[in-house]
């Protein structure tokens, strides 16, 4: 288990790290998501001991870290550009860790040999280990780099931006990959993205970092469905963020109603493109006029502007559009599946 | 939204690094550039500051000094801009030229950097001694090499001739064809576009090379004493000058004319930084 | 890779070719074929006479003592300015790289009279060196202290830029992995320079074995005792005894062109592990 207690981290005048707490329970693999400059790396890298804190308290299994360095901390640890050791070879990068031990804590030759043989069949390179690091594509630099950070057998595996150098197949592939590595192994992971997908599709849970705040931690569900905060919605999927009025614990957009507010005033109201439903036209429900349809493969975005000039995005099916013939400058009346109103936001 | 700058962090960062042995490394390295460079720079300019100003007038009167320290600059600065312009034509047929032995040659470029200055110093005396191989063929002419304020250009010609190539080369490798065939493409002909497209890509770099040159040739000693006979007012430069002075023990003058030249040389480089400096910001590059 | 707008005509690449090589051979080839030709212009026999002579030995024998003292200590020099420089960050950084540069742009001659103003009889530490009967300008000390100063720059100015380059992330690595400061310099950071700190050596050594100004100024020229192989020559030339000159400067030739032909082979075979800057 992993405890992050009010850690804060200055560079300079820029504030990295604003009294972050964070638990992460044993086994999980957690996903540290964020803007460049929100502080996700700084967090990382103030976990595997490559940054000392400026304050609070970082505890490993039930024990206080915080001053302890990076070799004694016993994480593995996977560099966003591999940092793998290019004068030596596939199974030496691997070893290394083992060899560098001291004393009795150092394993014997054969052992070594035998680990770097079980490693390099897991992350699948078995065929690979006298090559050196210039010979390997990206994908494989990335699993060489897992395999050394497990050799040492680590109490926490932290991944830095793990599939960011690498294209689009290969992510997806290694991603999978991964994740299934993670259940089969159950080693406590985190890993540092700025890719939403990833960190949804991935990580058990979700830390949405901000301005070296952490914005929501939750479940990918969780962040997707119900984000606590403006800057989580905008930055997880796509959102309509229109401002809107509360007078009487009601908030209006547009003259739509839109749901409740807790206080009364200005605000931001949260609607996902999906929540904005498109029907054909009736004097019950509030109007609007298509602007705009576009076809991106098995949906339709529609943009659809109100009366008083709000424009809204909105998804639908191919089949929902051909059955109500959307067009532009149709007329049409629209329904809120969901929003969410943040006063002030 | 977050827009820190990268390169801060990273700077910032690097503060902080975990990599042990910042204190040991950056002490020895303070301590040893102290002991080497620092203290004894420091005491040829505590002894210049130690001199009465009669002294410094003294050495700044002496017409031999003058004449030297003239013909250290004067020579220095012909046969940098020699050196600008062959340095320049060497490296554009090294780089745009392909003939047989290229890269043996361009490796050659570098000879001066390695051969010991004595070596050249009694090489190119040799040859152009009155009966040297080439001064034997320009003795007819009334050309006299060695032995004249010419023979003093000819070494530091040599000696600084690889300064410019290895600055312009790499840069000409990267000028851009497709700028010299846009140039082409309007209506520029070959030497147009040589001077206004090429030249000006290089121009930093072939100013740095000539920079490089210049200071080391001010400063030559070892091919420089034995091509240019050391008459005093004609062909001595300032550094034998300054070992004749030791020789004599008149440290103060051998102090007074080193530190003159220190002070000639940084000025010189220093010129020239805010040059490239200037010129860097105007374009932006 | 050049097309018909950028090609020269074939007139113009002769004569510009033509007028290189000619430059090149006139003043480096023929320079070297002179001390060769200089050198042998007696024959073998009086080539190997010259370089068995009495004082030719003792000056071969100083200049190699000079390189083994002053090279392994601006390499350990080298690599603790590059380590500190590359690896870390701090005020004041490029500064200091500029003033390790500095040795470059002082007059051989001024680096050999500066020792000679610190240690010399007249110099700040004269008098106390007299007293304790140690002796350093006109004897080996100084000479050694001198070649350092000329070649101080060499190995740090190769291994800044290319641990600059390297970044930090292969020492972190190793760090997290478990490994010290001192193996993870030898295990990862030293073997990742090792052809650049080579190329940096060869440069060095090249400079210390041929360096004449500074040298000249501190040696006191006491043969067989402070004479290094270039002040050799110098003293043989000054006698009229041309092939003893020619002879000693065609070993020094000899020792050029090898450094030449290692420099090159390193900039052939492993470019991308240096940061190649010529000088």
């Amino acid at each position: 288990m992993i405890e992050v207690e009010d850690v804060s981290k200055h560079f300079g005048d820029f504030k990295a790290l604003d009294r972050v707490s964070l638990r992460v329970n044993q086994g999980k693999l957690v996903a540290l998501l964020g803007p460049s400059g929100s502080g996700k790396t700084t967090l990382l890298r103030i976990l595997a001991g490559l940054e000392q804190p400026d304050a609070g308290r970082i505890k490993l299994g039930g024990i206080d870290a915080t001053g302890l360095g990076t070799r004694d901390r016993r994480v593995g640890f996977v560099f966003q550009h591999y940092a793998l050791f290019r004068h030596m070879s596939v199974a030496e990068n691997v070893a290394f860790g083992l060899k560098v031990r001291k004393g009795a804590d150092r394993p014997s030759k054969a052992v070594i040999a035998e680990r770097v043989h079980t490693l390099l069949n897991l992350v699948q390179l078995e065929g690979l280990a006298g090559r050196y690091p210039s010979q390997l594509s990206g994908g494989q630099r990335q699993r060489v780099a897992l395999a050394r950070a497990l050799a040492v057998e680590p109490r926490l595996l932290l991944l830095d931006e793990p599939f960011g150098a690498l294209d689009a197949q290969v992510r997806k592939d290694l991603r999978r990959w991964l994740r299934n590595l993670h259940d089969e192994m159950g080693l406590t992971g985190v890993f540092v993205t700025h890719d939403q997908e990833e960190a949804l599709e991935v990580a058990d849970e979700v830390v949405v970092m901000n301005k070296g705040r952490i914005e929501q931690i939750g479940t990918p569900a969780e962040i997707y469905d119900s984000p606590a905060t403006p800057f989580v919605y905008r930055f997880l999927g796509n959102v309509n963020a229109v401002p809107c009025s509360v007078t009487g614990g009601a908030a209006q957009v547009g003259g739509l109603h839109i749901g409740g507010g807790a206080v009364d005033g200005g605000g931001t109201a949260f609607v996902r493109p999906h929540d904005v439903e498109i029907l054909e036209l009736s004097p019950d429900l509030p109007q609007a006029t298509i602007r705009q349809v576009i076809v991106l493969g098995p949906v339709v975005r529609v943009e659809v502007v109100l009366p008083d000039g709000t424009v809204l995005d909105s998804e639908v099916t191919r089949e929902h559009k051909d059955k109500l013939k959307l067009r532009r400058g149709l007329e049409v009346s629209i329904f809120l599946r969901k929003a969410r109103v943040f006063v002030g936001g | 939204m977050t827009s820190v700058p990268l390169s801060l962090l990273r700077r910032t960062r690097v503060a902080s690094s975990v990599i042990p042995g910042f204190g040991l490394t950056l002490g020895f390295t303070l301590t040893y550039l102290s002991l080497i460079v620092l203290l004894p720079l420091a005491a040829l300019l505590l002894k210049a500051a130690s001199a009465s100003l009669d002294q410094w007038l003294a050495v700044l009167g002496d017409p031999r000094v003058l004449s030297a320290l003239w013909l250290s600059f004067g020579g220095a600065l012909a046969a940098a801009v020699i050196n600008a312009v062959f340095g320049l034509l060497v490296a554009w047929v090294l780089v745009r030229y392909p003939f047989p032995g290229r890269k043996v040659v361009d490796a050659f470029v570098d000879l001066p950097f390695a051969l010991p200055t004595a070596v050249a110093g009694i090489a190119l005396t040799a040859l152009y001694a009155p009966n040297g191989w080439l001064g034997r063929l320009l003795e007819p002419l009334g050309v006299k090499v060695a032995f004249t304020p010419l023979g003093v250009v000819v070494a530091m010609v040599f000696i600084g001739l690889p300064f410019v190539v290895r600055t312009v080369e790499p840069v000409l490798q990267d000028v851009d064809l497709e700028l010299e065939e846009a140039a082409a493409s309007l209506g520029a002909d070959r030497l147009q576009t040589f001077f206004r497209v090429i030249l000006p890509a290089v121009a930093p770099s072939l100013l740095t090379g000539f920079s490089l040159a210049l200071a080391r040739a001010v400063g030559e000693y070892g091919s420089v004493i034995f091509i240019a006979g050391n008459m005093p007012g004609v062909s001595e430069i300032a550094p034998l000058l300054i070992v004749t002075k030791l020789e004599q023990y008149d440290y103060v003058g051998a102090t007074v004319i080193a530190t003159i030249m220190l002070a000639i040389s940084f000025t010189l480089l220093l010129v020239v930084n805010l040059l490239q400096k200037w010129r860097r910001a105007r374009m932006g590059g | 890779m050049q097309t018909a707008s950028t090609r020269d005509p074939v007139v113009v690449r002769w004569l510009l070719t033509a007028i290189a090589l000619g430059f090149l051979a006139l003043f480096l080839a023929l320079p070297l074929v002179a001390v060769l030709a200089e050198a042998f212009a007696k024959g073998w026999d009086a080539y190997w006479r010259a370089l068995s002579g009495e004082d030719a030995l003792p000056a071969i024998w100083l200049t190699l003592l000079v390189a083994v003292i002053a090279v392994p200590l601006n390499i350990v020099f080298g690599l603790a300015a590059s380590w500190a420089i590359a690896k870390f960050d701090f005020r004041g950084k490029s500064l200091l790289v500029s003033l390790i540069e500095l040795p470059f742009s002082v007059s051989p001659v001024i680096s050999g009279l500066i020792y000679v103003l610190m240690f010399g009889l007249q110099g700040w530490l004269g008098p106390w060196l007299a007293e304790h009967d140690l002796k350093v300008v006109f004897a080996v000390p100084g000479i050694v202290l001198a070649t350092i100063f000329v070649t101080f720059p060499f190995v740090a100015r190769e291994l800044i830029p290319l641990m600059e380059e390297q970044g930090r992330e292969e020492e972190e690595a190793a760090l997290t992995l478990g490994a010290n400061g001192w193996r993870t310099f030898w295990l990862v950071t030293l073997p990742n320079v090792r052809w650049g700190l080579l190329y940096g050596v060869l440069l060095c050594n090249a400079r210390a074995m041929g360096e004449f100004g500074a040298v000249s100024v501190v040696s006191g020229h006491i043969r067989g005792l402070t004479n290094t192989m270039p002040l050799h020559v110098e003293i043989l030339y000054n006698e009229y005894d041309f092939v003893g000159a020619f002879a000693v400067a065609s070993l020094l030739a000899v020792l050029a062109l090898v450094t030449l032909a290692a420099k090159t082979a390193l900039e052939w075979w492993h470019r991308d592990e240096l940061v190649a800057t010529g000088h």
